[in-house]
């Protein structure tokens, strides 16, 4: 029997670290307070306390130079885990990933690559405002020879980020802060649930090594009428905007975005005829237009109404505004019954 | 592997001088001595004050007399407008803190400990000139009567929000005041304020700017940007380092090993660095005066690291007693700045307790009135800006997925004000 304990993600993530950094003296953990102070959402609590302070310190702030120096500790042969406090704060390294980091194995023919785990809170839904709530997923995906993994629960981010760690590629791990403490259904008045009440099997989580494959998506709900593809945040949401509908509906979280899981999007439009793309990050650009063309190149004869994409309006995040901006789950309600009402 | 007559190399990580669970430790400031650092001429050529770093730069002394060279002989009446300045702004944290607390704002950072530096400048600046500021400097506005009520309603988010909702709280632009537009990223308005000078310079203006980083975000190659184009171009500005000793929970051994001033990051771009004492009001004036002359007679840029202590939490999301030991504030050997100038005026017999009691009482007051105020039109959540806000200087003219999608918001409202009476979506 597999020992399990309910974790939240926080926790959930803090155990992949550990027991990384447990099996292989290589893994190490790096970035700004993430050191004595374990971070500013506690995701790395106790690891320097128990591991060493070479093994979890903190670092200047300069998210460049965290993301640089941990290339060259990848070219090394070591499997950095940095962290950027926020992904908002990441661009400065968008340099570093994009140049350097996504292309290091190519341009040397495979003689250096750089297997950095670059973890990272990002999303919305919890008033951080313009610089404390982007998605910037799509900029990540567009980028080829970067993986961009975003877990949408405890079990899921625990295995993945393992799986990350182990993988011989770089990846950006995108942690939905608003999922750290429990699942958020996209209604802030409703009372907030923790994980472990929330009724969720996913809040179970193994204490030991285990993972959850790159590029596998998790079918959520089983459904005949239309597909909803979503991700993070969103899928929680998602759930909530298809019970708001009433449409049989079913809710595929992609887990990672690349790689991604074309097999499954495809066999699910296939058999459902319709599609709904929900995601936070601002729509022009983002990544459900990549997504909206996948299913239309693969999916054209099986389609029964226009491709829907539900997102973030085309701006700054907004502060004041951060509930009228936010995806919910009235907006993907409508978005379905677009869908299936279309003739 | 490594040849065994070699040493094994070991990985260096810097480690604070005080953890919460162990003794308060100061050991490492050097006070110097009120007074004793030397002025040079504005005109100096910067290889002859290359040792000016590594020297303090005070004025008060422990009589609470202003001494030496750097003494701005400032009249009383204006010493007690920075000290009106620097209390206003800590009853101000005091209870717009508490105000987050109470759930009428999403966040707040408090600037207490380091209010003489941006009260001082605010003072000791032109109209004109252009600060660029960091997140502890809302003393420069309260030194200047920016309305306590507005900025009260910046930081509730609320329907007269002078920033219409589109920036976090504190995260302030006021144009009419000099106080240019904070975004949550660090060191990026570093270089803004070094372009700004260009292009003052470009103009033939008299304007020059200021601006600030913390210790911690000299790291950000921001900071080296901003250094390399002042140094190129000899722009005229101020530009510097508000070292509170902390990035929210790293020392500030992370971005100066082993103590090095960051004053002294200047002499490597060819430029005069001074290191002055941030918690005494009046060396705060008479360097920034210098570095404006400097500025304002083509002399160049001065970088200016400003010796101060984050006497709180780095934000309401922060806990100190976590990663440094509880009492440190009471510590810091350059003591309060606002008791320090209090202390001054004293001395010279311009003031006394029973005034400084009455001008806390009456700025406590005031801030009461503003917030109370405020709160009539809304805190957070209770009262927004025009949603159409949302939608505006995203460009200087909305787009069609702009106009599109504020439709599409205002009929999703209408239909559901319709049938349940709600917003929300």
């Amino acid at each position: 029997m597999t020992e399990t304990k309910k974790m939240n993600m926080i926790q959930a993530l803090n155990s992949a670290l550990d027991v990384m950094m447990t099996q292989d003296e290589d893994v190490l953990v790096f970035g700004e307070d993430v050191g004595y102070f374990g971070g500013v959402f506690r995701v790395t609590e106790g690891l320097q306390a128990k591991h060493g302070l070479k093994r979890c310190f903190d670092a200047p702030l300069t998210e460049g130079g965290i993301i640089g120096s941990a290339i060259g500790m990848a070219a090394y042969g070591l499997k950095p885990v940095p962290e950027i406090q926020f992904a908002d704060y990441i661009l400065p390294a968008y340099d570093q990933l994009v140049s350097e980091a996504a292309r290091l194995r190519y341009r040397s023919n495979g003689e250096f690559s750089s297997p950095v785990t670059v973890r990272t809170p990002y999303g919305g839904g919890i008033f951080g405002g313009q610089t404390h709530s982007q998605s910037p997923e799509a900029i990540f995906a567009h980028v080829t020879g970067l993986k961009t993994v975003i877990p949408s629960n405890p079990y899921d981010a625990k295995g993945l980020l393992i799986a990350s760690i182990e993988c011989d590629d770089p990846v950006i791990f995108l942690e939905p802060k608003r999922l750290y403490n429990g699942p958020f259904y996209g209604r802030p008045d409703e009372e907030l649930k923790t994980w472990a009440n929330s009724g969720l099997a996913t809040a179970e989580v193994p204490v030991g090594h285990y993972e959850v494959p790159l590029g596998r998506a998790a079918l959520v709900r089983e459904g005949s009428e239309v597909t909803v593809l979503a991700y993070g945040t969103m899928v929680h949401v998602a759930a909530a905007g298809i019970a708001e509908s009433g449409v049989d509906a079913e809710l595929i979280d992609l887990r990672s975005i690349v790689p991604l899981d074309i097999d499954a999007i495809t066999a699910s439009v296939r058999k459902t005829g319709r599609c709904v793309i929900l995601h936070e990050a601002s729509r022009f650009g983002g990544f459900g237009g990549e997504l909206s063309a996948l299913v239309q190149e693969r999916c054209f004869d099986y389609l029964r109404a226009p491709i829907e994409r539900v997102a973030g309006y085309d701006m700054p995040y907004p502060h004041a505004f951060e509930w009228d901006y936010f995806p919910g789950p009235i907006r993907l309600a409508e978005a379905l019954l677009n869908a299936v009402e279309y003739r | 592997m490594t040849k065994s007559n070699l040493p094994r190399l070991e990985l260096h990580i810097p480690e604070p001088p005080s953890r919460p669970d162990t003794p308060i430790t100061f050991d490492h400031v050097n006070r110097g001595e009120a007074g004793a650092v030397r002025r040079p001429d504005i005109a100096e050529h910067e290889s002859n004050m290359r040792d000016l770093p590594y020297e303090l730069i005070r004025v008060l002394d422990d009589d609470n007399l202003a001494v030496g060279p750097w003494n701005p002989m400032l009249a009383p009446e204006t010493l007690i407008k920075g000290l009106r300045a620097m209390v206003l702004s800590r009853a101000f944290d005091d209870r717009l803190f508490r105000a987050h607390r109470q759930g009428k704002t999403s966040f707040y950072m408090k600037s207490t400990g380091e209010e003489a530096i941006s009260a001082a400048q605010s003072l000791a600046l032109d109209k004109g000139d252009m600060f660029f500021p960091t997140y502890r400097a809302l003393a420069w506005l309260h030194a200047r009567n920016y309305p306590l009520t507005t900025l009260c309603n910046q930081i509730f988010s609320n329907a007269e929000d002078p920033l219409a909702g589109k920036q976090l709280p504190i995260l302030m632009s006021a144009r009419a005041y000099d106080f240019y537009s904070i975004s949550g990223n660090l060191g990026v308005r570093f270089v803004h304020a070094v372009g700004w000078a260009m292009a003052s310079a470009y103009k033939n203006d008299t304007k020059i700017s200021l601006a600030y980083v913390g210790d911690g975000t000299t790291a950000e190659g921001d900071f080296h940007e901003a250094m390399t184009f002042a140094a190129a171009y000899r722009a005229p500005t101020i530009l510097c380092v508000t070292n509170n000793q902390y990035a929210i929970s790293s020392f500030a051994g992370f971005a100066a090993p082993e103590r090095l001033p960051f004053a002294a990051k200047a002499l490597a771009y060819g430029f005069p660095g001074i290191k002055v004492d941030g918690n005494d009001f009046l060396a705060v004036w008479g360097a920034t005066q210098w570095a404006a002359e400097r500025a304002r007679t083509n002399n160049g840029p001065t970088l200016i690291e400003f010796y101060t202590y984050r006497a709180e939490g780095h934000s309401t999301s922060d806990d100190p007693g976590r990663y440094r030991p509880k009492h440190e504030a009471e510590h810091w050997p350059l003591g309060d700045p606002v008791e320090r100038l209090r202390d001054h005026l004293i001395a010279i017999g311009a003031w006394d307790m029973d005034r400084h009691a009455a001008m806390e009482g009456e700025t406590k007051e005031q801030v009461k009135v503003a917030a109370k105020e405020a709160e009539a039109i809304g805190t957070l959540g209770q009262s927004k800006p025009p949603i159409e806000e949302m939608f505006e200087d995203v460009f200087a003219e909305k787009d069609w997925r702009l106009k599109e999608q504020l439709r599409e918001l205002k009929a999703r409202r209408a239909a559901r004000a319709e049938t349940q009476g709600g917003a929300g979506a």
